[in-house]
């Protein structure tokens, strides 16, 4: 009996007690995070923003999501119920799961396996279900034109986002998350090497989770808000917190492929008295800073020019800076070993 | 029983539940759910056999953009649910033979390898402390270089192919030209004129 215990519950138990202390600060930092959005755009418009619920209404996103749980959840009658149920569930759940292989620190990674980037790489394709299905099952004409729209962004830029990856893997030899940060300690931060596909990675991860100015999949002046306009109560709330995690974990993504994930900027004393998760927190709200940044400052892009800017611009950039990349290590006798 | 026992079987058990299901539901939409939730699963048993990297790719590939093409297109389709139903049993005993050609044909293949596995040229199994990802990519660009090449081939073929098929040049739709408008300058469109009230240009 012991035996059981010790060989087989405790892992388990040790398992879910590792993911509630992921997901819980998660949550935390989502409700936060619309806080923060909700101030920095307030201050960049001249405004105060929430004022009113609690000191400074910091209390602002507890009292949204209580009213959220409190309201009546409304079912259409022509939907297709049980696709309409799963859909805010796959959304929210997607948004999740990517965090299993995120390294916060040196070792300090819930599920450190080889092929880590190619796991956030089918995750974060996974996540246009979500979205198709909740499109189609409203059975509602503008919910299912944001649909339409927000899968054929995703995939499009998913594809950018792809070659984006690969020039990094070229310079770090492994698809493992933690040795790809490790290799940034000995090369230098990679948005130093690789600067043109930071720069298209941030544009990509933008239109990757619907945000501004590539929210066309809930333009709310030409669909109202697109997928999820029949949805009320938790069933919204899942979706809106699935799409601010996401934000949340493709912030992290992108810090740990060029901005050295838990590393400190210089390797001297002031910097590492500083311990990694927080260097790593850090640089996420940067990145979380300028997806904020431009919400305030852009206008909406048209469609068929979103569609141009990933097709026409960003694939073939980041299919030449592979050739570059690869070219320049193999001449210089770089290539990782 | 082990944990990845019981957790292969739930893999597999959901697999093969799906798969039936596909062919099962009366919505071909759900129909489609259900084929991705089949890919989803078998990604499981891929990860439960090692081979991770096969895993991901499959979920990369097949459900994160063949998959969704298709669901694309079913639900785009107005189809009539009943209409669909109805040569089901008549086209059963077809698809009955068929099965049972597959089942024979697996069958006999794997019955000979069995027999004699050392006729057939087995590709080395890789060492221990390799990585899936290595030991796939040492054997595709080395052994196998010719015959990866030619896939390739093959697919931009496919791609030429299905442009061509579709490409439609269209006089009357107006296209934006971001060189053209980007070139473009005052002097070129713009002209100051001194006009004098009460007559034209």
């Amino acid at each position: 009996m012991s035996e059981l215990f010790v060989g087989t519950i405790w892992p388990l138990f040790e398992l879910v007690l590792l993911t509630l202390l992921i997901v819980v600060p998660l949550l935390l930092a989502v409700a936060y995070l619309t806080y923060a959005e909700r101030k920095i755009i307030a201050a960049m418009q001249l405004r105060q923003g929430p004022m009113f619920v609690g000191p400074y209404g910091l209390l602002q996103p507890l009292a949204d999501g209580l009213k959220l749980l409190f309201k009546e959840t409304v079912i259409p009658t022509r939907a297709n119920k049980g696709v309409f149920v799963a859909a805010p569930i796959v959304t929210f759940v997607l948004a999740l799961v990517g965090w299993a292989v995120i390294p916060f620190g040196p070792g300090l990674v819930l599920a450190d396996i080889n092929v880590g980037v190619l796991y956030l790489f089918a995750v974060s394709s996974l996540g246009v279900y979500g979205i198709v299905m909740a499109g189609w099952a409203s059975n509602s004409r503008y919910a299912f034109l944001g649909a339409l729209r927000s899968s054929a962004q995703m995939v499009s830029y998913e594809i950018a986002i792809g070659l984006v990856i690969i020039s990094v893997l070229i310079s770090a030899g492994s698809l493992n998350l933690s040795e790809i940060v490790e290799a940034q300690a000995r090369h230098g931060w990679y948005v130093l090497w690789h600067f043109p596909m930071f720069m298209i990675f941030l544009v990509s991860i933008l239109a990757e989770t619907n945000r501004h100015p590539f929210d066309l999949p809930e333009d709310e002046a030409s669909l109202v808000t697109g997928y999820n306009v029949e949805y009320s109560s938790m069933a919204f709330a899942l979706f809106f917190l699935g799409e601010y995690a996401n934000m949340i974990l493709m912030s992290a993504i992108c810090s740990i492929l060029f901005l050295g994930g838990w590393l400190p900027p210089l390797d001297i004393a002031p910097f590492t008295w500083i311990p990694g998760p927080v260097w790593f927190a850090l640089k996420i709200s940067a990145i979380l800073f300028v997806y904020i940044w431009a919400r305030a400052t852009l206008p909406r892009y048209r469609y068929d020019q979103l569609m141009r800017l990933g097709w026409k611009v960003f694939l073939p950039a980041a299919l030449l800076w592979i050739v570059v990349t690869s070219g320049a290590m193999v001449a210089l006798d770089l290539l990782p070993k | 029983m082990t944990i990845a026992l019981f957790v292969f079987y739930v893999f597999a058990l959901v697999t093969t539940a799906s798969a039936v299901m596909v062919i099962a539901a009366r919505n071909p939409v759900h129909s489609v759910l259900f084929l991705i939730l089949a890919f989803v699963s078998s990604a499981g048993l891929f990860v439960l056999l090692g081979a991770e990297f096969l895993a991901m790719v499959l979920v990369v590939v097949y459900v994160g953009a063949v998959a969704v093409l298709f669901l694309f297109v079913v639900m785009m389709l107005d189809i009539d649910f009943v209409q669909l139903r109805e040569g089901f049993l008549q086209y059963l005993p077809v698809g009955a033979l068929v099965g049972l050609v597959l089942l024979v044909e697996l069958a006999l293949v794997f019955g000979t390898q069995a027999v004699e596995t050392a006729a057939v040229d087995m590709p080395p199994t890789a060492p221990p402390g390799v990585t899936n990802t290595e030991a796939l990519g040492s054997l595709l660009y080395t052994r196998y270089f010719y015959l990866f090449q030619t896939a390739g081939a093959i697919l931009l073929v496919a791609i030429v192919g299905a442009i061509t098929l579709t490409l439609r040049h269209r006089p009357d739709a107006k296209r934006q030209d971001i060189s053209r408008q980007v070139h473009r300058r005052p002097s070129d469109t713009l002209e100051v004129r001194k006009v004098r009230p009460r007559s034209g240009i």
